[in-house]
């Protein structure tokens, strides 16, 4: 049993004076309460976004690809910048999930369960893209390696594209294996306090039996200490994989070797933001402030302030390397459809400059950091930013190639590729709804593993245990062994 | 299944907990199971269960993954249909290396979730004996199994002395069946929803 002292000088991760059972009625009572308006209102706008989504799909399907303004040289677009948009958002929940849990990082138990969360849908809104993109969707299967029946013609496991599938597939197995298994203990919380029989019914099988055996906790700990090993570096790996997509090609702005660094800072970038806009939310409408506290929005803003700022860095690196190399593509690339603030898509690069590099660095600031209003729409304005770059990266590398006889009108959107995009912001929200109202937002267990060393109400006695001597401390400690 | 006897004790603190498990163990009692509301650390060392081979069996689930993805892609790019990529060999272990690593780490994490909800008897539609509704809440709910020489009495009233907060005796089914709750274990005091 590890000694119950944790430094004064840390923040608590749980406000006021909490017992156990006060951990489970905060945590607990948004869900057998009924929703409120507003929950209402959200829920239906999301709705409303996935059906114009669906809309776009059908027509997508029903008269092919043409609906979408991609052309000869742009043939990747808002579908492609939007897919990886989607999946650098998803890597934020692992991360605090994983990476935070082998660093030890307390904090990470107040918004673990919800950025998990935010990560599956994120996962789920990236993986239509690709998807749909195929046109003939009926033949999606065929990015399988199964045998068949055309030789056997096999996928080419040598291409990055194939590599995402498998990435994006066992990335999207592997978060919600570990996010059910992090939940089946809370929702069996939920099941024993359930007041119908209904409720008692449903969050019996969600929660599949579990009783709170001590061997059993034993092996969940277990498994959850493998699977945090196994999710870091694959959280790496996926955003990775995605930056090979345009990094192996050979396209003047694509083809840099500080793809996958920089891909994977951007996404843990943006996916913080999104955890911090969801999170300013959740906090409020459940009361929950004294769960997610300042110090918890204070960690993650620093996290955001560290990795715009790598992003900033591989942007200039970039820009220095184009000019450096000499070569004539490269610098035309960097230097005029980039960097150039008046050439057709600068307006896209210096939005992403401003919303990514320059205005994060407001973090600097404490008071900034613990600012609700400041996180939230910091959180917005980098998600902004983070889909810029990705419709820099993608469409400024394309629109004028080798021969300038190919190069491609200006291209925008149509209704239908802005349909598509607000659709998966309606797949993302209703399931965050859902999960917000059916599911334990916080994790319940893991709150109170830490309540005793890190709760505001059992920090305030420690001051006495600093005063003793080391043997009375160890003497008082160590009968547990 | 057979039905058995337990007393029941139920703990609210678990600097209580842990002591009480050694005097109940030294005496001679057999501790069926303690029902934890977290993972409450040094508890199986204190009870003396031994430590879980899961994370072994998730390496063996590893292996599995990097041996099926190498053996089945050089098997596809080499033997069954081997395509000319630019005279490049047919054998490009590299480019494999990231599938390859993807597939470890899904066989190793679908295999240890199955192999631990099959070690814990988990699934859906299962139902367990609970011995006190709190034990997922705030209680640590310590079980010892009767034998037929087990004097209930004293051993409820060694149980308070020990610091139990509330003792109970219990027969119960042990394992798991496909079911319904009893009734008696279908309320909890919570019965007035309100609004957020």
């Amino acid at each position: 049993m590890h000694l119950k002292y944790e430094s004064q000088l840390r923040e608590p991760l749980v406000m006021g004076n909490k017992d156990f059972h006060q951990v489970t009625e905060d945590i607990v009572r948004p869900i057998e309460a009924k929703p409120s308006k507003l929950w209402y209102i959200g829920f239906y706008i999301a709705v409303a976004l996935l059906l114009f989504g669906i809309y776009s799909i059908y027509r997508d399907v029903t008269y092919g690809i043409g609906q979408w303004n991609l052309n000869k040289t742009i043939g990747w677009g808002w579908d492609i910048t939007n897919f990886v948009w989607w999946v650098g958002i998803g890597h934020a929940g692992t991360l605090i999930s994983a990476i935070l849990l082998l660093f030890r990082q307390g904090w990470r138990t107040g918004v673990n369960r919800a950025a998990e969360a935010m990560t599956i849908f994120a996962v789920m809104c990236a993986g239509q893209f690709p998807i749909w993109h195929m046109g003939r969707v009926w033949m999606a299967f065929f990015v399988l390696p199964y045998p068949n029946t055309r030789g056997p013609l096999w996928v080419n496991f040598n291409s990055p594209l194939l590599w995402d599938v498998f990435a994006i597939s066992t990335y999207f197995t592997v978060s919600l294996l570990f996010w059910y298994s992090g939940l089946i203990p809370d929702l069996a919380t939920v099941r024993d306090r359930a007041f119908t029989k209904l409720r008692k019914k449903l969050y019996g099988i969600a929660s599949f039996g579990w009783t709170g055996s001590t061997k059993h906790w034993q092996r969940h700990e277990s498994l959850s200490l493998v699977l945090a090993g196994l999710s870091t570096p694959l959280v790496l790996s996926v955003h990775t994989i995605v930056s090979f997509d345009f990094a192996t090609s050979v396209v003047p702005g694509w083809h840099t070797t500080i793809f996958p660094p920089y891909f994977v800072a951007g996404a843990i970038f943006s996916g913080f933001a999104m955890v911090q806009s969801l999170m300013v939310i959740i906090r409020k409408v459940f009361n929950m402030e004294e769960y997610i506290t300042l110090g918890h929005i204070e960690a993650m803003n620093k996290i955001i302030v560290l990795t715009g700022s790598i992003v900033g860095i591989a942007y200039l690196t970039e820009l220095f390397m184009g000019w450096y190399s000499q070569n004539k593509y490269e610098g035309y690339t960097f230097w005029y459809s980039r960097a150039y603030l008046f050439s057709p898509y600068g307006w896209s690069y210096w939005g992403m400059m401003a919303c990514n590099v320059l205005s994060p660095q407001i973090f600097w600031f404490r008071k900034m950091r613990r600012n609700v209003f400041v996180t939230f729409f910091m959180s917005v304005i980098v998600n902004i930013g983070m889909w810029f770059e990705r419709f820099v990266i993608i469409v400024t590398s394309l629109y004028r190639d080798y021969l300038p006889s190919s190069w491609s009108v200006y291209y925008s959107p149509t209704i239908w590729e802005i349909g598509f995009y607000l659709g998966t912001f309606g797949l993302f929200f209703t399931c965050f709804f859902l999960f917000a109202k059916y599911f334990p937002v916080i994790a319940v267990a893991e709150i109170k593993y830490v309540l005793k060393t890190s709760g505001e109400g059992f920090k305030n006695k420690m001051d006495k245990i600093e005063e003793q001597p080391l043997d009375t401390f160890i003497h008082d400690n160590a009968h547990a062994h | 299944m057979a039905k058995k006897k337990f007393v029941v004790g139920c703990f609210d603190e678990e600097a209580v907990l842990f002591p009480a498990v050694k005097k109940v163990r030294t005496a001679g009692y057999k501790i069926h199971d303690v029902y934890t509301p977290f993972a409450v650390h040094g508890l199986d060392h204190a009870l003396g269960l031994r430590e879980t081979s899961l994370h072994t069996a998730g390496f063996i689930y590893g292996i599995t993954g990097t041996s099926t993805a190498l053996g089945s892609i050089s098997w596809i790019l080499v033997k069954d249909w081997p395509l000319n990529f630019g005279g490049k060999p047919n054998f490009s272990l590299p480019a494999w290396i990231p599938i390859t690593f993807e597939l470890t780490v899904l066989f190793a994490a679908v295999g240890m979730v199955l192999t631990f909800c099959y070690l814990c008897q988990l699934a859906p539609f299962v139902k367990k004996h609970h011995f006190h509704p709190r034990a997922t809440d705030d209680l640590f709910v310590m079980v010892i199994e009767c034998t037929e020489k087990t004097n209930v009495d004293d051993l409820q009233a060694f149980l308070s002395s020990a610091g139990a907060i509330e003792t109970d005796v219990q027969v119960a089914e042990e394992g798991w069946w496909l079911g319904t709750y009893d009734k008696e274990e279908t309320t909890f005091e919570n019965s007035n929803p309100v609004v957020a």
